[in-house]
C-alpha cells in the first residue's frame, strides 16, 4: 500500500505541476488575477505530496519491503537502519526523487515566504519552478519509477554498495542536493524576471537570499563530500577531479559567480543582463552535472545505473530547459535596460573580474569533463585527470584569490588605485614576509604552485579581515561579518591544500606484527592482525600504536573490510588528527608470509581544507541572516510607525 | 566611461577570456590528457617516454610476482597481441589478480617497461573500468578479445 500510495502522491504532484504552470500562463496573459490567486496554495501542496512520496519511499526502505523493485535491488534486510534510511537516496530513482522533493519544497517555499518580488514576477517564476519541475517528474514517472513492485518479491535484497555504507551517506548527498537543486529557484527567478521584464535592483535583492541559501548547502555539501571521499576511499586524496565532483563544483562555480554579481546588481543596479545569464547557467550546470551522472555515460562510484535510454532522456530535458532559457534570455535581453555604469577602478570592477575568472575555470573544468565523451565520439579513449585540472584551475585560481583580497578594500562606483593600493599595504607586506618565511624554510623542496599557494593564502587571510579594520566592530552590520568570514575561510582552505600538497609525507611498507614504521617523526608499531565482524562486513584489523617524538602512544585500528552483499572489499583508513595535521593509515594486502602492507601518510594542516570549507558556508550563513534580520526589522519598524 | 560603450566593453573583455580559455584548454589537454593504449597499440605507435596514458588490458597468467619490499608489483599486460611488462609500487586494489582486466595509468620508462602510479580493476560485477567493458579472457588460449 504505500509504494502504491507514493506513486499516487507523485502522480498528484505532477499534476499539480501542471495546474500550476497552466494558472500562471493563462493568469498572467489574461490578467486574471483570481486565477493567480490559486498558484501559491497549489505550490504549497505539490511540495507536500513530493514530500509525502518521498517520506513512503523511506518507510519502504525502513521496512525493507522486498516486493519493490528498487528496495529488492538496492538495500538487505541486514543492514543497519542507517543505511536503510540513506539507502533511500543511494540508488538512481531514490535520488531522482528526492531531486523532485527538493524541487517541489523549494518551490513550496518560494510560495510561502517570498514577499519582496513584484507579484506578476513572483508567479511568473512560480510557473518557472512548476515548468523545470514537470520534466523530472515525467522522467521518474515513465523512466525511473521508484515504486515498481516485483512479483513474487524478493526473498532479500542485494544490499548497497559497501562504498556508500558510511554515516556520510545521510549527510552529504542530501545537502549537496539541497543546494545543487536549490539553485533551480535562482533559474525560475530568472525566467521568471525575463518573462514580466523586471530585470532591476529590487529583483535582484528578492533573489538574493534564495541563491545564498542554496550556495551554502551546495559548499557544506561540497565540502562534506569532499572529507568522506578522503576518509572512505582510503587513498589519502581529498579532490580527485572525477567527473561527479566536477559535476558539483561546476554548479557551485557558477553560483559563487551570481552570488557576487547579484550583488552588483542589488547594490548598484549594474551587471542586469550578465546576472539573468548566470542564473541560468548555475542550474544549467546542475542538471549537465545530473545528466553527466544520471546517465551512466561517465563510469563512478556515483554512476548507479547504465541506461541509454534514461541518458537521452535526460538530454532532452537539458536540450529544452537550457535551450528554452537561453532562447528566451535572446529575446528579452533587448528589453533589459542598460544598468548603471561605473568607474574603471570600483569595487564593480573588482566583482566583474571575479566573475570572468570563476567563469574561465567554470568553462575549463567543463570542457575537461566534456573532453572524453568528445574525444570518443571519434573512436579515441582519452581520459582527463588531475594533471590537466590542477594545470589550469591552481594558477587562476590564485589570481582569483588575489582579486578577493582587494576587492573589499575597493568603494563602490569609483575609487582611486593610490587609495587602493594604500589600504593593500598590510597584506602585501605579510604576503612578502611570508614569500621570504615559506623560501627560507623550503625553498626548492616544494613546487612553484603549493609555494605561491601559502604565500597567497597568508596576505589574503590578512586582506579578508582588513574590510574590519579601524571599524566598531559592535556596529559591523552581520553581512559585512559574513564575507569577511567566507573570504577568510577561502584562504584557510587555501592554505590546506597547499601545506597538504607541499609537506605531506607518505611511506609504504610491508610489515611484520613487532615492527615499526617510521614517517615525519611519527613510530608506528604493528602489534597484531585481527579478524573482526560487524552487522553486515568481516574484517582484518591493524591493531597499531603510534607515537609521536616519544610521546604517548596512541592506539590506530585501520580495517579492509568484506562485504558479502554485493560482493566488495573496502578499507577502512585510520585517522589521527592533531591541530597541526593528520595521520592517516591505509591496511594492505598480505604481501608474503606473515608481512602487511602499511601505507602511512602525514597530511600537515590538512584538517584546514574543510575547516575553510565551513568557514566559508557559515560566511553565507551570517550573510542570509544579516540581510534577513535588517529586512524583519524593517518591516517590524515600519510597523510600530504605522500603529 | 560612456554607458553606452561599457556593455561593450564587457562584451568584448569576456569575449577575450573566453578565447584565452579555450587556447589554455587546448594547449593542456594536448600535454595533459591521458590516451587510452592496449598492449597492441604501444607496439604499433609507439609510446614516448615519461607520457602519461592508461594502458589497459589482462594480467597475463604466472607473470604476477612481487618484490622482495613486499609492496612493489611486476606483471605483464596483455590484449592478446601484443605484451608489456609493467611495475606498480602500493596497494593494489583487490580484484587486481592474474588474468583479471586492469587499467594502469603510469608511463614508459626508458627501459619500455611501464611503470604504472595509479591501478584500476574491476571493483565488482556493477563498476568496473570504462574501457575493459566487453573485454574477454579465454582461459585455456590466454588470449583476449574484444567482444561486445
Amino acid at each position: 500500500m504505500i509504494a502504491e500510495a507514493g506513486l499516487v502522491a507523485l502522480w498528484l504532484a505532477a499534476a499539480l505541476a501542471f495546474l500550476q504552470l497552466g494558472l500562471v500562463a493563462f493568469g498572467l496573459a489574461g490578467k486574471k488575477s483570481e486565477l493567480l490567486e490559486a498558484v501559491r496554495p497549489v505550490a504549497v501542496a505539490q511540495g507536500a505530496l513530493t514530500t509525502i512520496a518521498f517520506t513512503a519511499l523511506i518507510a519502504l526502505f525502513m521496512r525493507s519491503d522486498m516486493s519493490v523493485l528498487l528496495v529488492a535491488n538496492n538495500s538487505h534486510s541486514m543492514k543497519p537502519w542507517l543505511y536503510k534510511f540513506a539507502g533511500t537516496w543511494g540508488n538512481h530513482e531514490g535520488s531522482m526523487l528526492l531531486w523532485v522533493t527538493v524541487m517541489g519544497v523549494a518551490g513550496a517555499a518560494v510560495a510561502l515566504f517570498e514577499r519582496a518580488l513584484r507579484r506578476d514576477t513572483h508567479m511568473a517564476t512560480l510557473g518557472g519552478q512548476a515548468a523545470i519541475s514537470l520534466g523530472f517528474y515525467a522522467f521518474l514517472l515513465f523512466a525511473s519509477n521508484p515504486f515498481a513492485r516485483i512479483n513474487p518479491p524478493a526473498a532479500d535484497g542485494q544490499g548497497l554498495n559497501p562504498l556508500l555504507q558510511d554515516p556520510g551517506l545521510a549527510f552529504h548527498p542530501p545537502t549537496l542536493y539541497l543546494g545543487y537543486v536549490g539553485l533551480s529557484v535562482a533559474f525560475s527567478f530568472a525566467i521568471g524576471a525575463l518573462l514580466t521584464r523586471q530585470v532591476d535592483a529590487s529583483f535582484a535583492r528578492a533573489m538574493r537570499p534564495w541563491v545564498l541559501a542554496a550556495w551554502i548547502l551546495l559548499t557544506l555539501g561540497i565540502t562534506a563530500g569532499s572529507y568522506w571521499a578522503y576518509y572512505e576511499l582510503g587513498w589519502g586524496g581529498w579532490w580527485f577531479w572525477d567527473p561527479v565532483e566536477n559535476a558539483s563544483l561546476m554548479p557551485w562555480l557558477a553560483a559563487t559567480a551570481l552570488l557576487h554579481s547579484v550583488t552588483v546588481l542589488a547594490t548598484r543596479d549594474a551587471l542586469r543582463a550578465w546576472t539573468v545569464m548566470l542564473a541560468v547557467i548555475a542550474f544549467s550546470m546542475s542538471m549537465v552535472g545530473t545528466f553527466l551522472v544520471r546517465s551512466g555515460i561517465l563510469t563512478s562510484v556515483h554512476a548507479f545505473a547504465v541506461d541509454p535510454e534514461r541518458g537521452s532522456f535526460i538530454l532532452v530535458l537539458l536540450g529544452i530547459y537550457i535551450g528554452g532559457a537561453l532562447a528566451l534570455f535572446g529575446w528579452r535581453v533587448g528589453a533589459v535596460r542598460e544598468g548603471a555604469p561605473f568607474e574603471l577602478v570600483s569595487r564593480e570592477t573588482m566583482l566583474v573580474v571575479n566573475n570572468l575568472l570563476l567563469s574561465v575555470i567554470l568553462g575549463l573544468v567543463l570542457i575537461g569533463t566534456l573532453y572524453p565523451l568528445l574525444t570518443e565520439a571519434f573512436g579515441h579513449k582519452v581520459s582527463v585527470g588531475a594533471p590537466y585540472f590542477d594545470r589550469i584551475a591552481g594558477p587562476i585560481a590564485l589570481i582569483l584569490m588575489i582579486v578577493m583580497a582587494a576587492g573589499p578594500l575597493t568603494r563602490w562606483r569609483r575609487d582611486n588605485l593610490a587609495e587602493v593600493g594604500r589600504r593593500l599595504i598590510v597584506p602585501a607586506v605579510i604576503a612578502m614576509i611570508a614569500f621570504a618565511a615559506v623560501a627560507i624554510l623550503a625553498w626548492g623542496r616544494i613546487g612553484v604552485l603549493p609555494f605561491l599557494g601559502l604565500v597567497i593564502a597568508l596576505a589574503v587571510a590578512a586582506g579578508s579581515v582588513a574590510p574590519l579594520w579601524k571599524r566598531n566592530l559592535r556596529r559591523t552590520p552581520l553581512f559585512t561579518w559574513g564575507m569577511v568570514v567566507a573570504h577568510l575561510g577561502c584562504a584557510v582552505s587555501l592554505a590546506g591544500m597547499a601545506c597538504d600538497s607541499a609537506f605531506t609525507v607518505e611511506k609504504l611498507a610491508a610489515v611484520r606484527p613487532g615492527d615499526v614504521v617510521e614517517a615525519a617523526g611519527w613510530k608506528l608499531r604493528l602489534t597484531r592482525i585481527v579478524p573482526i565482524a560487524g552487522d553486515n562486513w568481516t574484517a582484518l584489523q591493524a591493531d597499531m600504536e603510534a607515537s609521536r617524538n616519544g610521546g604517548p602512544p596512541v592506539m590506530l585500528h585501520p580495517q579492509s573490510r568484506f562485504f558479502p552483499s554485493p560482493p566488495t572489499t573496502t578499507t577502512e583508513a585510520a585517522l589521527l588528527t592533531r591541530w597541526n595535521g593528520q595521520l592517516y593509515v591505509v591496511l594492505g594486502q598480505e604481501a608474503d608470509q606473515g608481512r602487511w602492507q602499511l601505507r602511512v601518510w602525514w597530511k600537515p594542516f590538512v584538517t584546514l581544507i574543510w575547516f575553510g570549507g565551513a568557514l566559508v558556508a557559515l560566511g553565507g550563513a551570517l550573510a542570509l541572516v544579516g540581510r534577513e534580520r535588517r529586512g524583519w526589522l524593517l518591516k517590524w519598524r515600519g510597523k510600530a510607525a504605522v500603529a | 566611461m560612456k554607458a553606452k560603450h561599457q556593455r561593450l566593453v564587457l562584451a568584448l573583455v569576456a569575449l577575450f577570456a573566453l578565447i584565452g580559455a579555450g587556447l589554455l584548454a587546448a594547449s593542456a589537454l594536448r600535454d595533459e590528457a591521458a590516451y587510452f593504449y592496449a598492449p597492441a597499440d604501444v607496439r604499433a605507435k609507439g609510446v614516448e617516454e615519461g607520457k602519461a596514458i592508461r594502458l589497459g588490458g589482462m594480467v597475463v597468467k604466472g607473470s604476477l610476482k612481487r618484490a622482495a619490499d613486499g609492496v612493489t608489483l611486476h606483471f605483464d599486460v596483455t590484449d592478446g597481441k601484443a605484451t608489456v611488462p609493467a611495475v606498480f609500487k602500493g596497494i593494489a586494489p583487490d580484484l587486481f589478480k592474474e588474468g583479471s582486466g586492469v587499467v594502469a595509468e603510469g608511463a614508459f620508462d626508458g627501459a619500455g617497461t611501464f611503470v604504472a602510479t595509479n591501478l584500476l580493476a574491476k571493483h565488482d560485477e556493477r563498476y568496473m573500468p570504462r574501457e575493459l567493458e566487453g573485454l574477454q579472457y579465454n582461459e585455456t588460449t590466454h588470449e583476449m578479445k574484444a567482444g561486445q
